[in-house]
Order: structure tokens, then sequence, then C-alpha cells
């Protein structure tokens, strides 16, 4: 704490009501939302009536006494942004985790305005993961915002560290909301070992911090986004994992505070708390962008659950994952996920048949889904069917599959290889243009 | 003596005031926090104490803070330059704000004061006058821009003076009134009205009955929309709403339209504000932007605002009416406006109605609602809004309050259905589940007999009919297998993949398909329930598929050129050489028999042998791979076929 704003710093001693999660006390000349100490422990301004003051202590009341001292900061949430942020991870109050070297910078408030919308520039340009489920089928694009919609037992985050590390990201910023320490130390591990950590930023709660403290996390990291993407227009990647975890936080708090909760039991702000943090997904004018990719679990892959539901309403698609059993390997569900920016990139900003590979792959996909359904429920085959089948396992290994790393022009030539084994031109029903040019027979 | 009070409560956006002398509910009022004004609106008031919500972030604001009452409620500014405008939901030009970020307590003036306007007067001096009657008229990008009697006028006024035709600004005083007691009021071009209040400066309200076009076959031939008519759009994420929405304003017969973003995707404002000036209306030849207006508030900005931005919306189409103009209302999505009033209500802790929301939801969506129509002015010219706005349901549920509240209010219902998005057929607006109930108003049917075709409601209902059957025999072949029923159940499945496809289904993208004139409808509604009318006569039920997917690949192909050129006609003969191979002559001879002499196209179908037969067998062997067994692959099997068809349509263009 800075020795100048500890002049006007009031502190009292006298709570007169606690409960699990909020102390109450007589004070004066707080503002809303300014952070205070209880002792020892971060607390925020949540409420205000006459002269009293509602706190909300992020760690939780517990022993807490009476007397306890409550130090008003003056301030909201602030975090210090500058370049030496890189390479380093932070708590949920934005302080260094290991060593103690604070850093250098401006002190900027978290949770700032929004973008005005007329200033805001239409996404356009592609990032390119090497994953082919996505870069092929649901192509990223700058200032999107696109969650994986994902059971706890898939491969989330290993895919969000891959698509991470291959974007050609200016910066990648990882905000862990409830994170398993072992996930937080994978993070950690891989972003080193792939010489990466001078891109990286993250902003950290476990499972071992208290789950409202959550509530910081992506605020803190969407402020050292916006730092890097408007102060040195850079390209900034946001990952959040995992929302659900953070709406759960939500509810928590809207829970202690008595509030009447909706769907799910979610607070009836869920859409409005979850937007605000979506939208900062922007491409700015001059050349800087924020994206962000998050993870959201679902419970049973109900997708009509109140945090999914609110999330597809906000984000520009969604990716699924799954596991096919045909070929052993986890891949992108090409039926289920969508990019809703694609249309800006594909076919423009990569090769003009893009679109059309694309889709006839997909349909062609669809094809083999309903031979296996026939195959399942005893009808007989056709050789087209057969052939569909054969083709699904090499798409599904050769182009869905997550492990896949290629570029995207090496991907049409992939399923153009496919097309020639396993069809004719009509049967793939290409546009001639695209045949004579690019269809090769084998 | 303005009102004033202190701050003593804050909780998130919902602040209390101690007040000092009168408050009005609704008053608008401002929170001097620093050198920052934020805005806020009373909501409730409690003896001394008022409840206000504030249109901005409530972050450092303390207790004990002086707040101003202005003494009116929420308006807006009405008067030229209202259009290409793009405003925030309280209607701040967002072009005017400096800055990439939107900074707190930051208001612009949402016209522009400086810039010179046309105007010609109407009246003239010695008229005696009301609230808005016509004074004179200007130019707003090229629509005529009438000056009216501020609608807050009360009573009548005899015009005193009056300015000659010339350009002026809008702040110049262009009219002195006098009312009953003599005293004069000056009128410039611009007027203020608050936003919640109805514009009531008209004659009569009359029940829509008259047709509003929209090009899109979904909507005019199946489920009409009236001019003045309210509908919305409920669907769950993904299903097209949005591309739907802007589809109609591009292509709809309106003079010119207001789109309220209310509470979503920042992104697709952008698109909006990038695309709306490079495309070009099809009914001025203009951009498109010249006779658009947008309230953006997007689901980031704050939550109280996002409230207003409906009413200011719905208020600045109430002005264009009242000039007698055709306003399109468009509001994406009535579901975040109703969130916004969740969010305050449970603020306020009042008791709370089915899933949070307040208890008066539903009265607030029909009075919002009742607030479109057709009407007639004072001065016999008509004017109307029609409103369609979106519901976001949650978890795709139509079963939520915001759905339910919009549907008593609504008379049209346009039901997205996920599966038809799945499997791409767009728009994907199920037909069957869908209503509109003008298709019931007496005035309307007589409208469209009249003006359209004088078979042509009775043709609507046949085709809907068709689609029915089709879906009932569909159940059955599902539950029964291909060959466990008769051919003629196949034969009623394909008549309604007809009806699906050449018209339900239509191609947004498609330069020509995108819309479709009334009179291009009525000939195909024609063509097609014809078609459904004849008898065919088959083998097996392969052959029916693959039969009607040749027809109908024929039929698109007619939707995809111009109508009535030379490729238009091309189709046309093709389709009628299709129908000779199959149909058949038998007791429905009669029926048909009247139907072919109305019809435009009278050489269209005549009675077949059946020695055709072979050729066309010859022909379906190119669909070898399209036959399919079981019944799923069925289903897919045409999805891929309409997959096929889009890709050939682009070969064609």
């Amino acid at each position: 704490m800075e020795q100048d704003t500890k002049a006007f710093q009031r502190v009292y001693t006298k709570l007169f009501q606690l409960t699990k999660a909020t102390v109450s006390l007589q004070a004066s000349g707080v503002g809303n939302e300014e952070l205070a100490i209880v002792d020892g422990r971060p607390a925020q301004v949540v409420k205000i009536m006459d002269d009293i003051v509602t706190l909300q202590v992020f760690q939780g009341t517990e022993g807490i006494a009476t007397d306890a001292e409550v130090i008003f900061t003056g301030k909201a949430p602030t975090l210090k942004v500058g370049d030496d942020l890189t390479g380093r991870f932070f708590d949920a109050y934005g302080s260094p985790m290991e060593g103690s070297k604070e850093i250098m910078g401006n002190e900027v408030e978290v949770g700032a305005p929004s973008v005005n919308p007329v200033r805001r520039k239409q996404p356009s340009e592609f990032i390119a993961t090497g994953i082919a489920g996505i870069d092929l089928n649901n192509s990223l694009v700058t200032g999107q915002k696109i969650p994986f919609f994902a059971d706890p037992d898939q491969p989330f985050n290993q895919v969000m560290a891959m698509v991470a590390l291959r974007a050609k990201a200016d910066k990648i910023i990882l905000a862990g909301m409830g994170l398993t320490n072992d996930d937080y130390l994978f993070f950690k591990n891989i972003f080193d070992s792939a010489g990466a950590l001078d891109r990286i930023v993250g902003f950290i709660n476990t499972t071992e911090n208290p789950p409202v403290e959550r509530l910081l996390v992506p605020d803190m990291a969407l402020s050292a986004a916006e730092y890097f993407a408007v102060e040195k227009n850079e390209k900034v990647l946001v990952l959040l994992t995992d929302m659900t975890l953070y709406s759960d936080a939500l509810s928590i708090v809207s829970n202690r505070m008595d509030q009447i909760p909706s769907k799910d039991s979610m607070p009836g702000s869920l859409y409005s708390d979850l937007a605000r943090l979506y939208e900062k997904a922007v491409q700015f004018p001059d050349g800087g962008s924020i994206t962000i990719v998050a993870v959201t679990t679902l419970s049973g892959g109900d997708i009509t659950h109140a945090i999914p539901d609110n999330t597809g309403y906000i984000t520009e698609g969604q990716l699924f994952l799954r596991k096919d059993t045909d070929v052993g390997k986890v891949i992108v569900d090409p039926f289920r996920s969508l990019s809703r920016l694609k249309q800006l990139v594909i076919g423009k900003k990569t090769r003009e048949d893009h679109p059309h590979v694309m889709n006839a792959a997909v349909r062609l996909y669809a094809d083999a889904a309903n031979a296996k359904t026939k195959l399942e429920n005893g009808f007989d085959l056709t050789e087209y069917d057969e052939r569909t089948l054969d083709f699904a396992k090499a798409y599904s290994e050769k182009l869905l599959a997550i492990d896949v790393n290629i570029e995207v022009e090496e991907m049409l030539e992939t399923a153009y290889q496919l097309f020639a084994k396993y069809f004719s031109p009509e049967e793939v029903g290409m546009r001639q243009e695209f045949v004579d040019k690019y269809w090769k027979d084998n | 003596m303005k009102t004033t009070g202190k701050i003593t409560g804050i909780i998130a956006n919902l602040v209390i005031v101690e007040t000092e002398g009168n408050v009005a509910q609704n008053e608008i009022c401002y929170i001097k926090h620093g050198d920052e004004l934020l805005m806020s609106e009373v909501i409730k008031i409690m003896g001394e104490k008022a409840y206000i919500q504030v249109f901005e972030s409530t972050r450092g604001v303390k207790v004990g803070t002086e707040v101003e009452f202005t003494g009116h409620m929420l308006e807006v500014t009405l008067g030229p330059g209202i259009l290409s405008k793009n405003f925030d939901g309280l209607q701040n030009d967002l072009n005017k704000m400096e800055g990439v970020f939107l900074k707190r307590g930051e208001y612009t003036y949402p016209l522009d004061v400086k810039k010179q306007y046309e105007f010609k007067p109407l009246a003239k001096k010695g008229d005696s006058v009301k609230a808005g009657d016509w004074l004179g008229e200007g130019t707003e990008n090229w629509i005529p821009h009438k000056i009216m009697v501020p609608f807050k006028f009360n009573g009548n006024f005899k015009i005193k003076s009056i300015e000659n035709k010339g350009k002026y600004k809008i702040e110049d005083t262009i009219a002195v009134l006098t009312d009953d007691d003599g005293k004069e009021h000056k009128v410039s071009m611009i007027q203020k009205w608050p936003v919640k209040v109805p514009i009531k400066a008209y004659k009569d309200k009359p029940r829509p009955f008259k047709i509003f076009e929209t090009g899109i076959r979904v909507f005019d031939t199946l489920n009409p929309m009236a001019e003045g008519g309210t509908g919305f759009i409920p669907g769950p994420f993904g299903s097209g709403k949005t591309v739907l929405q802007h589809n109609i304003s591009k292509n709809a017969e309106a003079d010119l339209v207001v789109i309220a973003a209310c509470g979503e995707r920042a992104n697709e404002v952008v698109e909006i504000f990038t695309e709306f000036p490079e495309l070009d209306d099809p009914r001025s030849g203009r951009k498109l932007m010249e006779r658009t207006t947008i309230i953006a508030n997007t689901s980031n900005m704050p939550v109280a605002a996002r409230e207003a931005s409906v009413y200011t919306a719905m208020t600045i189409a109430e002005y264009y009416r009242a000039m007698g103009l055709r306003v399109l209302l468009l509001a994406d999505s009535t579901s975040r406006w109703a969130q916004a009033l969740r969010e305050m209500s449970n603020r306020m802790e009042e008791l709370p109605g089915q899933d949070g929301y307040p208890m008066d939801l539903p009265a607030i969506i029909s009075n919002f609602y009742s607030r479109a129509g057709f009407v007639y002015l004072n001065n016999g010219e008509t004017g109307s809004i029609t409103f369609i706005g979106t519901v976001s349901p949650a978890g795709g549920n139509l079963k939520e309050p915001v759905t339910e509240s919009t549907k008593k209010a609504a008379r049209c219902f346009y039901a997205l259905s996920q599966q038809r998005a799945d499997s791409k057929r767009y728009p994907a607006i199920d037909s069957l589940d869908s209503y509109s109930k003008y298709l019931e108003y007496p005035e309307i049917i007589e409208y469209l007999n009249e003006n359209l075709d004088s078979k042509w409601t009775e043709n609507v209902h046949y085709a809907k009919d068709t689609l029915l059957r089709g879906k009932e025999v569909f159940e059955q072949i599902n539950i029964l297998g291909d060959d466990g029923v008769p051919i003629d159940y196949h034969i009623k499945h394909w008549k309604a993949e007809l009806v699906d496809f050449v018209i339900a289904q239509q191609d947004a993208f498609d330069k020509t398909d995108a819309s479709s004139s009334f009179d291009r409808q009525s000939y195909m509604l024609e063509k097609i329930v014809n078609t459904c009318k004849m008898d065919f006569e088959f083998d097996d039920f392969e052959e029916v598929g693959a039969y009607f997917k040749k027809m109908i690949n024929q039929f698109k192909q007619m939707n995809f050129s111009e109508f009535d050129s030379d490729d238009f006609k091309k189709y046309e003969k093709a389709v009628e050489k299709t129908l000779k191979e199959r149909r058949v002559e038998e007791g429905s001879e009669e029926d048909e028999d009247k139907a072919e002499e109305k019809s435009k196209e009278k050489k269209s179908a005549e009675p077949k042998e059946k020695d055709d037969k072979k050729e066309s067998k010859s022909s379906e062997s190119k669909d070898e791979d399209d036959k399919k067994e079981s019944k799923t692959a069925k289903q897919k099997d045409k999805d891929s076929k309409s997959k096929k068809q889009k890709d050939k349509k682009s070969k064609d263009k």
C-alpha cells in the first residue's frame, strides 16, 4: 500500500453484523464498490444504507471478531499495468503469486467502461490455430468471443493451451477461476516449456482459494488485456477457464445477499454479468484486439442450463469436443460447433474454396452419420454408405482430431485427397471451377 | 425551483435519495458525483425517499451526494436529423462521443444544431391547429419531414405567424401560435416528448386491414404481417433471428426503419453500422442507412438504459408515424429488456412473479406492443408502425414468462425452429407452429382477395393444409417404415416438401431470391397449389422422392431467376415437362380443371400417358446415391439435397 493514500484511510473497529460472506458497520464517506481491508482480508462495499456500510469479504468471515479492524482504501479494485506483467502469474487481487517484486506501472481501475459500439471495427482477421476442426470448420476471428462447451472430463484445458500457443497472438492472458492446482501447474509448465512465457500473463484463482475471489479474476485479466490492446495495439488472446465456476461464485454472492434467484438458482443479472465480461472482446480501430476463448463446463451435456444458455446468447458461437470412438481421438464436433464470425474470413482471408470444402466435407460426414444409424438399426448399407463410413474415419483422424497441427492450405489439400480417395467429384458436389482447379485424382 | 435531494443508500445501480420537495414517478434526476453527472430515473417514491435507477455505473458514489431533479420524465428530442443516426438507449449520439471507450456521465445532443434544413409552410397564418398538425415540410435525407405542432400542446391554437419557405436551423422559430387565452407560443423544428407516454396525436386507430409486404414468403404468403401489425420471433440462439431481422429491414415495404438493438451482441450492431451504409435500398435505390435509425444499447452497456432503449425507439417511430409515414420498428431482443426490468425489481425487493420477473411484466409488454398500429391522422392521412420484436427464450423453452406474455400481446407469432436451422432450412420459421391472426381478419381477407388474387386466401390455406398433412403422414412413415405405408403417403409427404422447399424456404443471400414481390408470390403459390392438387402415379415409393426432388429443384431454379425472365420461363417449361411424366387424370380432374382455368399458365399440365415413365426412370438413376431406406437417412438426405441445390444455385450465378 502506498504511503500517500494511507493518509486518507479511515479505520473502524466496530462491526455490528456478520454473515458468512459480509460484515456491516457504521462508517461515513464510503464510496460504492470501494475496497477495504477487514481484519487483513480484502473486502468490497456492496451496499450502503444511511451510515451502514455492508462489505463483502472475499475470503469469507470465519474468525472475524466484532472488534476487527476495517480500513477503507478509498478506491475500487485496481491493477497496476505495465510491460513487466508479462511472464508472470498473479492472484485474484493482481498481486504476484511468487516473488515479491511489485509491478511498476499505472494503476487502472478494473471493470472499466465498455467500448463505444460505433468505434468498434468489424472483426476481420483470421486466427490460425492449426487445429483443422477449428480452422477449417469453425474459424476464429480476432475480436471474437467463443466458449468451449465441454463436459468436465474432456481435455478442454489442454486444447485451450494448444490454441493459445499456436495462435499468433502477441499476448496470452490466462484467467483461471477455480482451477485445480494441477491444472494451474499444467498451464504453467506447458507455457514454460514452449518458451512462451514472454507472451503470457496469468491471473489465477485455484480451488485452494476462496470461491468468491474468483469474481475479480476476469476483470483483472481483461484490464491487462485492454492495456496491451489499447496502449500497445497488440493482438491479445484471453483464456477464461472455467466460466461455470465463475457463475457459481456469482450465485453464492447473490444468495448471501438474500437476492431472489431466477432460473437454475442463478442471479437474475447473470446475462448482464456475463455479457459485461464477454463483450470486452473487441477489434480496436488501431489494430489491437481482444479475443476471448472461454470454457463453460456443462453438467451432463445440458446446454439449456442457465449458464450455457445465457452464454450462448452472448458469445459468437461455441465449440464442442467429442471423443470419436472409431478413431480413439478427441475431435472438434463438426455438427454442434459453430463460429458465427467465420463468414468474415473464410474464402476471404483464406483460400477461395475454403467455405465450399468445409460444407462438402461436413455434408459427407453427415451422410456417414446416417449410414451409421442405418447400421445400428440393422439396415443394409449401400456401397456409397460404406464409402462414407471410411471417409468419416479418415476425416476424423486426419482433420477433426485435436492433435492435428497443419496450415489451412494443407487442410484443404488433405480434404481434397480424402474426397478423391472415396468419392467422385459429382458425389462431393463442389462447384465445378474448384473441382477443375484443385481436385487431384489419387 | 428545482427539487434537490441527498443520497442515503446505494445497492448496485439502485440509489435511494432523501428529497426536499416534490418529485414525480419516472422523473429524471442527476447525481452530482464530482465533475460527473449521472443520469437516473425515479422508479419508486416512499415518503421523503425516492428510489432511483442510475443509467450508469454507481462505482464510487457516496452517501450524502447531492441529486438534482429535472422536473420531467425521460424525454427524446424529435426533429429533423434523427435518420441515419446511431443513438444509445438514452438518445445520445454515439458518433459525437469522444474516445474509444464510453465515458461515464457523457451525454451528447442527438441532433445537429448548426445544420440547416429546408422548410416549406403547409399551414398559413390564421389557421386553427392542434397538437400533431402539420405546420410545414422539410426534407431529411430524401424523405419528406413534417414539422408539427408539438405533441405537448393541449387544446386549440391559432397560427399567428409562420415563416416562409427557406432554410432554417432546428432551433429557429418557424411559427408562433396563440392559444385560447391569447398567450403566444413559439414553435421550432424540434420538440421533446417523454418516451414512456404514447404519442396520441391521431384521429383514429382502426384494426389493421392492409398487408405489410416483407418480400419473405414465409411471412407474406403463409403468415402475413399487417401494416401497423405486431409480431414476434422467439428462437433459441443460433436459429437465425438476427439474419431474419436484418433481411426484413432490408426488404420490407416501409418508408423508414427504426432498429432497437437492445442488450444484444456488440459485433452484431457493428455489422449493421458497417453494412447498412453500403447496402442499396431496393425501394429507393439509395443507401439503406438513409432511411434507418439505430438505437444501440449492447449487452455490456448499463442495464437501466437498456430498458429505456425500446421506449426511445418506439417514440421515434411514433414521431415519424405522425408525419404519415410507414415505419417498421424492430427490437432485438425484448427478452433483454424484460431482464433489465427483473434486475431492478429484484433490487427493490419486490415480490417476484414467475422466474423472478416482476408481476406486471405481461401488462408492461402488452402496453408496449399496443403502441404500434395503423392510424388515421387528424388531416385524414395515414401512418403506421409495424412492430416486430424478437424474444430469446431461456433454454429455447417457449413456456417462459417473456414468450408467454408476448404471445398474448402480439398478433403474429413466427416460431423459429432449431430443427429447421440444423437442417439448413432457412428461414428456419416453422410455418405450422407459427400463426398470423391477421389471416382471420375479414378486412385482411377481403384486401388480399381483392388486391392480390381472388383465390389467395383459399390457396394459402390449401398450402398450409398440405404442409400439415405432410407432417402427419411423415410421422406415420417414421413409425411404420417406408414400405409399411401406402405410396400415397409418400406422395403426400413429398407434396408438403414441395411447399416447404419452394414457398417456405428462401435464400436470404441470393440476390433474386432474397426478396419476392407479391405478384411473384401469388404466381408461385398458385402453381404450387395446383401441383399439389394433381394426382400422380408411382410403382414404388423410391420413385416418389426422386421424382419430387427433380421437380423441387426445377421450381427452385425458378425462384433463383428474375420473375418472368427467359430463365424463369425455361425452368417453368422444365417443370411442365416433369409434371407430364407422372401426372394422372382421375376423379379429382374436375377440381384440377377449375384450378387450371384460373391459373395464369393454362397449358401447364396436361394429362399424361404412363409411357413417359420409363424415360423418367432413367433420369432417376442419376440420383442413385440419394436413395435411402431408413427414415433418418431419408430426413438427412433431404437436407443434403438442399445444400446441393444451394451449390447448384451459386453455380448458376
